[in-house]
């Protein structure tokens, strides 16, 4: 069965459309990679899925495990068991860390082992959520909320964009030991992640839609040899862009 | 620094500089006495709006009280275990006490400032003077509560502070009103002296009434080495509430820290500044504020940081946050450097809850309700405040149940 199901989904985001009659299925237990050039949807799709009030659904439906979801609220949809580890999140002066860890592991997350896992030191939890907050740690604290939420369904943008080696072992590993037995969506830029989790699927979006869907290592070594340029010349590619 | 000490007859019909200009006549003066009495056998009613402002009647964690009703200072002393450390009495009868008290009366505030500086002259209530003795170091702080009983009664009261050479203490001055009391005028004059190396923490709680009007004239003034830290909460509506304390860093090495947090609601108007003077070698200076409007509240929030000393510095932070489109929040942050070598710097902000802070809190499960508590209890967060141990707790509590309140 799938987890995750998204059905000729079109959006508009302040005007403008960014999603045009998008279809993604992710079974249980699997994970799927999201890749495509800057401005394709893969973003705002991921903002589609959570339903942030900006994201204004034209047409299409989006299901999760066997639920119509397209109209519910963001935080109805985290309760039902789908997490984010954003890539930029806002800054929050004042609210800490562990304020927001201790509503999400509501007293059954190990925190010390979790600290470890993401390489968290706990005099970070007194810190304000993302403020003055490196690269590495953002995407190490986004993690660390994420394993304290385990949620059934896991969505990752870009977790290594902006990481240093050190840091992307921990995080691909840490990413990889929460997937087993989950499902996931994965966003990655140049899939240095990759090295560390499986992914069983991955898709290419363009022009607001996905392209072309496959076998994650063949297509993501196909554009790291031949970049974007190459996909657009995909009779597929050059159809859709044809129609916008 | 002030001299005035007459109040002249064009004083008494002067508006002051900032906030909305009240009619004094429209304010009743009379009332009747209230007897001195322990303060813990003070009614329940009382006692209770007492707390609400942080005074506390039983006096547990608290090492000296005073306690004034409309014109009657009720209550005054120290507990027996702090005997000899500080000295409560009424400024009456620290003026019939001390000759040398009459040093400390109008020195730092000018008679002729305006209208409410020349009432509390004219029409004057006592007030408290509180004064710890040299090298005394008070582990509990002091209380003191002005308190109105009468309906739409005009209270004036004037307070002087001494904290004597390497004296350490903390003061608390709950203000309130007693549940029936919906208007009136409270008019507080405070001087501080805060002598060589003395370190002062000043904290006061204003819990009015909707229709109430407030106008406090503070100054401090600071020796060599010496320490002020001024708090004040005011997390209730009241009508309109203008002040604009000032302090003067005259020593060198002194500080001063004014920590403001604000909760305007309903049809609050409260226009509410600090000033720094930095007239000491090394002096420093930190003015924070946070306030948020709620309903129809219009909160203006000032500061002003003088360099008058080549080394000094000072820095003002002021954030507001609206919570409602018919509120306002006007920041107006001034420096004025007067001499090189001063530092001043300021940052303000001002506007609504970033709608993105809020989905990022409800993609992690939060309502958008707790979402937005979170974000504001963080924005009032009074961690970064100098309180006092036995205050932190409850002002965090008012501060949640305003929060609460205005959501």
């Amino acid at each position: 069965m799938a987890v995750l199901t998204v059905k000729d989904l079109t959006v508009k985001i302040a005007g403008k459309k960014v999603l045009d009659g998008v279809n993604l299925e992710v079974p249980e237990g699997k994970t799927h990679v999201l890749l495509g050039p800057n401005g394709s949807g893969k973003t705002s799709l991921i903002m589609s899925i959570l339903g942030f009030p900006s994201c204004r659904v034209l047409s299409g439906r989006i299901w999760f495990n066997g639920t119509d979801i397209t109209a519910m609220p963001t935080d109805e949809r985290a309760r039902l068991g789908i997490g984010v580890a954003f890539q930029n999140p806002p800054p929050i002066k004042g609210v800490r860390l562990g304020d927001v860890f201790r509503h999400l592991a509501k007293g059954r997350a190990d925190e010390i082992k979790l600290t470890r896992t993401t390489n968290i030191p706990m005099e970070f939890l007194e810190r304000d959520l993302n403020v003055g907050f490196s690269g590495g740690e953002i995407k190490r604290s986004e993690i660390f909320q994420l394993l304290a939420q385990r949620p059934s369904f896991a969505i990752f943008d870009e977790p290594d964009s902006g990481v240093d080696v050190e840091n992307l072992e921990i995080i691909g590993k840490a990413i990889s030991g929460f997937l087993k037995g989950r499902s996931g969506l994965l966003i990655t830029h140049l899939g240095h992640i990759l090295r560390y989790v499986e992914a069983d699927v991955a898709h290419v979006m363009f022009y607001g839609t996905v392209a072309c869907s496959g076998e994650p290592a063949r297509i993501f070594n196909l554009i790291m040899k031949r970049g974007y340029k190459w996909c657009e010349k995909c009779p597929k590619v050059k159809k859709l862009r044809q129609k916008r | 620094m002030p001299k005035g000490k007459k109040a002249t007859p064009k004083a008494i019909g002067k508006p002051a500089a900032f906030g909305p200009d009240l009619d004094i006549r429209a304010f009743r003066r009379e009332t009747a006495p209230w007897p001195s009495c322990p303060v813990s056998s003070l009614p329940g009613d009382i006692a209770q709006r007492a707390l609400s402002a942080g005074v506390r009647t039983d006096e547990v964690d608290r090492a000296g009280t005073y306690f004034q009703i409309d014109r009657s200072a009720v209550f005054k002393a120290m507990r027996k275990t702090f005997g000899g450390k500080a000295e409560i009495l009424s400024t009456k009868d620290a003026l019939k006490k001390y000759r040398w008290a009459r040093n400390y009366w109008w020195k730092l505030v000018d008679v002729n400032t305006d209208k409410y500086t020349a009432l509390a002259k004219l029409r004057w209530d006592y007030g408290y003077f509180i004064r710890v003795l040299k090298d005394q170091k008070i582990t509990l702080p002091l209380q003191a509560c002005m308190f109105i009983s009468k309906e739409n009664f005009n209270q004036n009261v004037h307070n002087v502070i001494i904290a004597e050479p390497g004296s350490e203490a903390q003061i608390i001055t709950g203000c309130t009103v007693h549940p029936n009391v919906q208007s009136g005028l409270h008019v507080g004059i405070s001087e501080f002296y805060v002598k060589k190396d003395a370190k002062l923490t000043f904290t006061m709680i204003h819990n009015w009434a909707q229709n109430f009007h407030v106008r406090p004239r503070s100054a401090a003034l600071l020796e060599d080495g010496a320490t002020f830290v001024s708090n004040y909460v005011c997390m209730k509506s009241v009508k309109s509430l203008q002040m604009y304390p000032v302090a003067y860093c005259k020593g060198a090495n002194s500080r001063i820290s004014f920590n403001t947090i604000l909760h305007g609601a309903k049809n609050s108007c409260l226009d509410v500044g600090s000033k720094v003077v930095l007239q000491g070698k090394g002096s420093r200076g930190e003015v924070i504020t946070r306030a948020i409007a709620t309903e129809n509240a219009q909160i203006k929030a000032r500061g002003l940081l003088v360099g008058e000393h080549e080394d000094s510095r000072a820095h003002l932070e002021c954030r507001g946050l609206l919570l409602s489109d018919e509120a306002s929040i006007h920041a107006i942050p001034e420096l004025v450097g007067k001499v090189e070598g001063t530092e001043l710097s300021h940052e303000a902000a001002v506007g609504k809850i970033a709608e993105e802070q809020i989905q990022y809190l409800m993609a992690r499960g939060f309502s958008e309700s707790e979402a937005e508590a979170l974000i504001i209890r963080g924005f009032m967060n009074v961690d970064i405040f100098g309180l006092p141990d036995a205050l932190k707790e409850e002002i965090k509590k008012m501060v949640d149940a305003s929060i609460a309140g205005a959501l």
